[in-house]
């Protein structure tokens, strides 16, 4: 597993798509939150992690669509399904290649705070009360923080599943980009509201399936600062099912 | 070493692989030879655990590859047919990715070095796999399968897209394997496990047709002469005088003409080099001979021959009954039309027998009731397209 890890991780840096997933994460998010907060006057964060999640529509195919598309493609899956190396280690040393650049990318992505907790540290500086209530809320970003890395991760996997369904990275590519569009879209749809402030979707159980359905929805008690228990075993669980689906997209193949 | 029990592979209803079994023992190398969707790659495949079978086992020095698949794999170095060669990594990249992938415990460098110097890599170490010519790639695929000393090492096709040069230097490069691993070489060349294998297993239509030593396939492959000869004179009283050739089992005219000169195929009886007779006989009738060709043997020859010794008796009888076949068609005709129409029935009728090879037993049975009763399936008086035009 180690060794497919190792090897997964180099390729994203010899390759330009690791270059290019780098890239285009970190100039979004540096002006996101530019825009979400130095622009708007605001020390508030939570549209930041919002508009962050809608990104990840782009960008975790970009870290997935390789993983296992192109080794089927090229037939070097062959050299890893007949080495010493268990499914659950091939796939999984996969997956941990693709989480620890996102893991990597996101934490790099911290440094967008900094100018918030200056500008904060100025302004306290400029008041002659003392208040809390001035500069970002640092419980509320760390809590949004590690939501965004847990949805990140249950996206991932469902990248890593679709990669494994498909012979050509372009359509996985773009099978994910639909199914996680999907997801955010839902969720924006049973938020809409109507002129009256009533609901789109009145009925109520339908607004449960979706919310259920749209993994976005979990995310938005992190936004507020709450740690949400159920959302983190929510996300884990969604991302061991769509891994476990994974190493049996392949246990099928091998006996088909 | 290896042991392959009662394996069948089913993909749907198309079956690849019918109930083979063999067992290789430690130290041979033997080939695997069939033409192509034999189902060699895929019995391949099941012994390395790529892809599992539908039912019988596979066990490489006792482990089962599907009870164990991790220490059986251990056991294994596979080069599949395509190499699965990563194109961004350079050579000494992927020998230390193969190294770490199959968790070697040998002293890295050292054995990183001497793997290169064995299949002659050293100098496109550090080089992009992407860059290498082919030849290369297939030697870098060898590579890749001998880090870690395997016990085992399995080669698909390994010669396939290579000049002339690259093939003996990776055939031999197989023999010096075979001194310290047990080789198994799938190929449908047959001078390939001719040149390199102690052992030759014939697989066709997923059921294994032969399994000898190389040597007695080698005897049927010298017994077998045939040749293509070009003579200058009366097709018709060639043919004649060609049949009535002692030491000549069997001839006939190829449509196929150069000025007054006609190509015959002949075949010598066994152990008899009909090649200086033939010269003087037809100098003495003033006919000359303006061409002579030995024929290889094909894959399909051996088949037939093999199949036919194993089952049936000797070769001769074989023999026999074809010098029987082709009289009987060949009666009265002499008009060029007739000839074609004797070449296209000849031309049916080994696809026929091959196909009988495949699955004698049932096709045999098929072909009774035009009037056989030996039993042998030899399509002989059956009436084929444009036989009688």
């Amino acid at each position: 597993m180690f060794a497919i890890y190792k090897k997964e991780l180099r390729s994203f840096f010899i390759n330009p798509i690791g270059y290019v997933y780098l890239g285009v994460f970190l100039a979004f998010s540096a002006l996101l939150c530019c825009y979400t907060t130095i622009v708007a006057a605001t020390y508030s964060t939570s549209s930041y992690f919002t508009y962050m999640s809608f990104a990840f529509v782009i960008l975790i195919p970009l870290l997935t669509m390789r993983l296992f598309a192109e080794e089927r493609k090229l037939k070097t899956e062959q050299l890893l399904l007949t080495a010493p190396v268990t499914l659950t280690g091939m796939v999984m040393g996969k997956y941990l290649a693709a989480l620890t650049v996102f893991g990597g990318s996101m934490l790099v992505s911290i440094i967008n705070f900094i100018p918030l907790y200056v500008y904060g540290a100025a302004e306290r500086a400029g008041t002659s009360y003392s208040s809390t209530q001035i500069g970002p809320v640092t419980g509320q970003i760390v809590g949004s923080f590690i939501a965004l890395i847990l949805l990140g991760a249950a996206f991932l996997a469902i990248g890593t599943f679709i990669s494994a369904m498909t012979e050509n990275q372009l359509s996985a590519a773009v099978i994910t980009i639909a199914v996680i569009a999907a997801m955010v879209f839902l969720n924006i749809l049973n938020q809409l509201k109507d002129s009256d402030g009533q609901q789109l979707i009145s009925s109520y159980p339908i607004r449960a399936v979706i919310d259920w359905v749209s993994v976005i929805s979990r995310f938005s008690n992190f936004r507020y600062g709450i740690f949400d228990f159920t959302a983190l075993l929510y996300y884990c669980s969604l991302a061991f099912v769509f891994l476990f689906l994974t190493v049996r997209v392949y246990d099928k193949r091998r006996w088909g | 070493m290896i042991r392959i029990e009662h394996l069948v592979k089913n993909y749907g209803s198309n079956c690849a692989v019918d109930d083979i079994s063999f067992s290789v023992e430690s130290g041979e190398i033997v080939g695997f030879l069939g033409p192509n969707g034999a189902g060699k790659s895929t019995t391949m495949n099941i012994l390395t655990g790529y892809i599992s079978s539908t039912a019988g086992r596979a066990s490489i020095a006792g482990i089962d590859i599907l009870a164990n698949p991790l220490e059986a794999k251990k056991l294994i170095g596979y080069l599949p047919e395509q190499p699965p060669l990563y194109l961004d990594m350079t050579v000494r990249e992927f020998l230390n990715f193969n190294y770490d992938l199959k968790r070697c415990t040998l002293d890295r460098d050292a054995h990183i070095a001497e793997v290169c110097e064995v299949v002659k890599i050293q100098d496109v170490e550090n080089r992009l796999i992407r860059n290498l010519s082919k030849g290369y790639r297939q030697r870098v695929g060898i590579a890749g399968a001998l880090v870690g000393n395997p016990a085992v090492i399995i080669f698909d096709e390994p010669t396939v897209g290579l000049d002339p040069k690259q093939i003996i230097e990776i055939r031999n490069l197989i023999r010096t394997l075979g001194k310290d691993h047990t080789v198994i070489l799938s190929t449908h060349i047959l001078q390939e496990v001719q040149a390199v294998c102690d052992r030759i297993i014939i697989i066709n239509k997923g059921k294994i047709v032969a399994d000898e030593k190389t040597e007695n396939i080698a005897r049927i492959v010298e017994n077998n002469r045939r040749f293509n000869v070009k003579i200058s004179g009366p097709q018709r009283d060639v043919l004649a005088a060609l049949k009535s050739l002692s030491g000549i089992s069997y001839a006939e005219v190829l449509a196929e003409r150069d000025g007054d000169a006609y190509t015959y195929t002949i075949e010598s009886e066994m152990g008899t080099d009909i090649r200086k007779k033939l010269f003087f006989e037809m100098a003495a009738k003033g006919w000359p001979i303006i061409g002579l060709e030995a024929l290889g043997v094909s894959l399909e020859d051996i088949f037939i021959t093999v199949v036919d010794e194993s089952s049936k008796g000797t070769v001769e009888r074989e023999r026999e009954r074809r010098a029987v076949r082709r009289g009987e068609r060949g009666r009265g005709r002499t008009s060029l039309e007739s000839t074609l129409a004797n070449d296209m029935v000849a031309e049916a009728d080994r696809k026929r027998a091959e196909d009988a090879k495949s699955g004698y037993a049932d096709l045999d049975a098929q072909d009774v009731p035009e009037g056989h009763d030996d039993g042998t399936g030899q399509p002989t008086g059956k009436p084929d397209t444009g036989k009688e035009d």
